[in-house]
């Protein structure tokens, strides 16, 4: 045994890695059957961030991400972007990733012109597209959106579009929603948005190597975070604890809103985060007995060293 | 000349910054300067695309080991750059349906699109998939309990990993929710690891490199580190 452990090629750790991935995504799929999600203290913070603003409010959605990412934080964004229009919250996009504005068409695309058809573009809300530029996009849009958002990703000019006419910087907004995998993201939001003007409220999703170093700004700086899959499933929990029943009721299509146990039947997007936990768990369990099994190994290797 | 302008330029850009913050004055001094900025970053995709196309140039020109891979660098450069600045395959915009370019480059089904969906998308969400095979042999080989600290990490990775899934409730599930004992819940554990031991920790990097920073832009402003325009007589 001692030996197969330490010959082990590491093909064998791939294939382990695999199955322990792709079996409980395939069980997940076929029972429907996943782990409860109890929401921290974190989470609730970033539901109720959105929950407790009046109907109507403006809402900055920057989407700081790429598709090397999105497996982790696609799930948060659909929320977000789905508890801003269920709350009837005007939502204004923008991205500081170069395919940030594709992330955000994903989500127009999937959620609100599929679930929220009567929203209208330019009233409800608008796509501000990418500006490059890093950090330096924020430092200016905080004081003066026109000075690079001459128009939106359809070319319609600022003073053209109703929702836009009394905002004049990010100072209008009643809240910053931030969707980041790393630099420029959450933490240049609060440097250069939040610091410096701290009337401004910001929550955010970000990837899990991320969110220990964006602890150190809660609360004051940063109001509530998504740490990567997890927070994102805690967030679903909260969300479709709230809206189920509507999401239940524009799904079914005339099949019973709820399942034998009682519980709304929600459709897989709403409920990605919560059914990546399954994979994660397994994935996370053989970490931790391929450190141990690695750390046996280890200690028979110097046991044996200091008998010669 | 070629030194001096650009320490001016630094020295400049770098003090009007400074004043912008701590005067109301000249706050729109730095309104300015950041404008500039963002439009210096836009003109950097030049410098960029081109300093790639002159690395790979000379790699194939000198079929330097790998050189094939400069060419395949070059010609999904090349294709993704003419097919979004030409807006190939783009249809008008509703809005305004005389203008040839006014449509979307990321409009559904045209090249651009086709290009993200079918080649970037799936490339660079492999690339980050595959950490999590490296992640595992590296935990197998590499992850071990050599002396004290290495215990500590261990011990916080093992309570991570366990927390931040339903292992983690399931393992401790026994303690009561409400009860004295709740805090040595897995889940509650992790939370305390995060919020304070992350925190106490993270809060002391950042600000020894914010000192860090201030000390190293001083001395870029003042002249006195001048390492950043490189080597050459000025």
């Amino acid at each position: 045994m001692y030996e197969f452990l330490r010959d082990l090629d590491r093909r064998w750790i791939f294939l382990m890695m695999f199955l322990c991935v792709a079996v409980p995504i395939i069980v997940i799929g076929i029972t429907g059957k996943t782990f409860p999600e109890e929401p921290t203290d974190l989470v609730r913070a970033v539901f109720d961030s959105i929950e407790d603003l009046p109907r109507g409010s403006k809402v900055l959605l920057s989407y700081d991400y790429d598709p090397a990412s999105e497996g982790e934080l696609a799930p948060m964004a659909t929320m977000f972007a789905y508890h801003c229009a269920a709350r009837g919250h005007k939502m204004y996009f923008m991205a500081l990733w170069p395919v940030g504005p594709q992330m955000v068409d994903d989500t127009i695309e999937n959620i609100l012109k599929r679930d929220f058809s009567h929203l209208e573009y330019g009233k409800d809300y608008v796509n501000l597209g990418y500006k490059s530029g890093y950090e330096g996009v924020i430092k200016v849009i905080i004081t003066d959106f026109t000075e690079l958002y001459s128009t939106d990703t359809r070319g319609t000019p600022w003073s053209a579009i109703p929702m836009c006419e009394d905002v004049e910087s990010v100072q209008d907004m009643d809240l910053i929603v931030n969707v980041s995998a790393g630099y420029p993201g959450t933490k240049e939001w609060v440097q250069y948005a939040v610091t410096p003007y701290p009337k401004l409220r910001i929550v955010a999703g970000c990837t899990g190597v991320q969110a220990p170093l964006l602890y150190p700004y809660i609360p004051e700086q940063l109001h509530g975070l998504l740490g990567a899959i997890k927070g994102a499933a805690e967030y679903e929990a909260l969300v479709t604890a709230r809206y189920g029943a509507e999401m239940a009721q524009r799904d079914a299509e005339g099949n019973p809103l709820t399942d034998d146990e009682g519980r709304y039947v929600i459709r897989g997007k709403y409920t990605e985060g919560i059914r990546r936990m399954g994979p994660q768990l397994v994935a996370h369990l053989l970490m931790i007995l391929l450190i141990i099994l690695g750390n046996i190994v280890f200690f028979i290797e110097r046991r044996k060293e200091r008998r010669r | 000349m070629k030194r001096t302008i650009p320490l001016f330029i630094t020295a400049i850009g770098g003090f009007v910054l400074i004043a912008a913050v701590f005067s109301g004055y000249t706050q729109s001094w730095g309104e300015v300067a950041a404008i500039w900025f963002d439009v210096l970053a836009a003109i950097a995709f030049l410098l960029g695309g081109g300093n790639l196309m002159k690395i790979h140039l000379r790699k194939i020109s000198d079929r330097a080991a790998g050189w094939a891979y400069s060419v395949v660098t070059l010609v999904a450069f090349l294709a993704t750059l003419i097919i979004g600045l030409g807006k190939i395959g783009v249809n008008p915009a509703e809005q305004f349906p005389d203008k040839v370019f006014s449509g979307s480059y990321r409009e559904v089904g045209g090249p651009f699109w086709l290009i993200y969906e079918y080649a970037f998308k799936p490339l660079t969400a492999t690339m980050f998939a595959m950490l999590a095979f490296y992640v595992a042999s590296a935990a197998f080989r590499a992850f071990r309990a050599k002396n004290f600290e290495a215990i500590l990490l261990l011990g916080t990775a093992f309570i991570i990993l366990l927390g931040r899934t339903y292992a983690g409730v399931w393992v401790t599930g026994f303690l009561d929710p409400d009860g004295p004992l709740s805090g040595l819940r897995l889940e509650n554990v992790t939370v305390t690891i995060m919020k304070v031991f992350n925190t106490a920790g993270n809060r002391a990097i950042m600000i020894g490199i914010a000192l860090g920073i201030a000390s190293t832009s001083l001395k870029v402003l003042l002249g006195v580190d001048r390492s950043y325009l490189g080597g050459g007589e000025g």
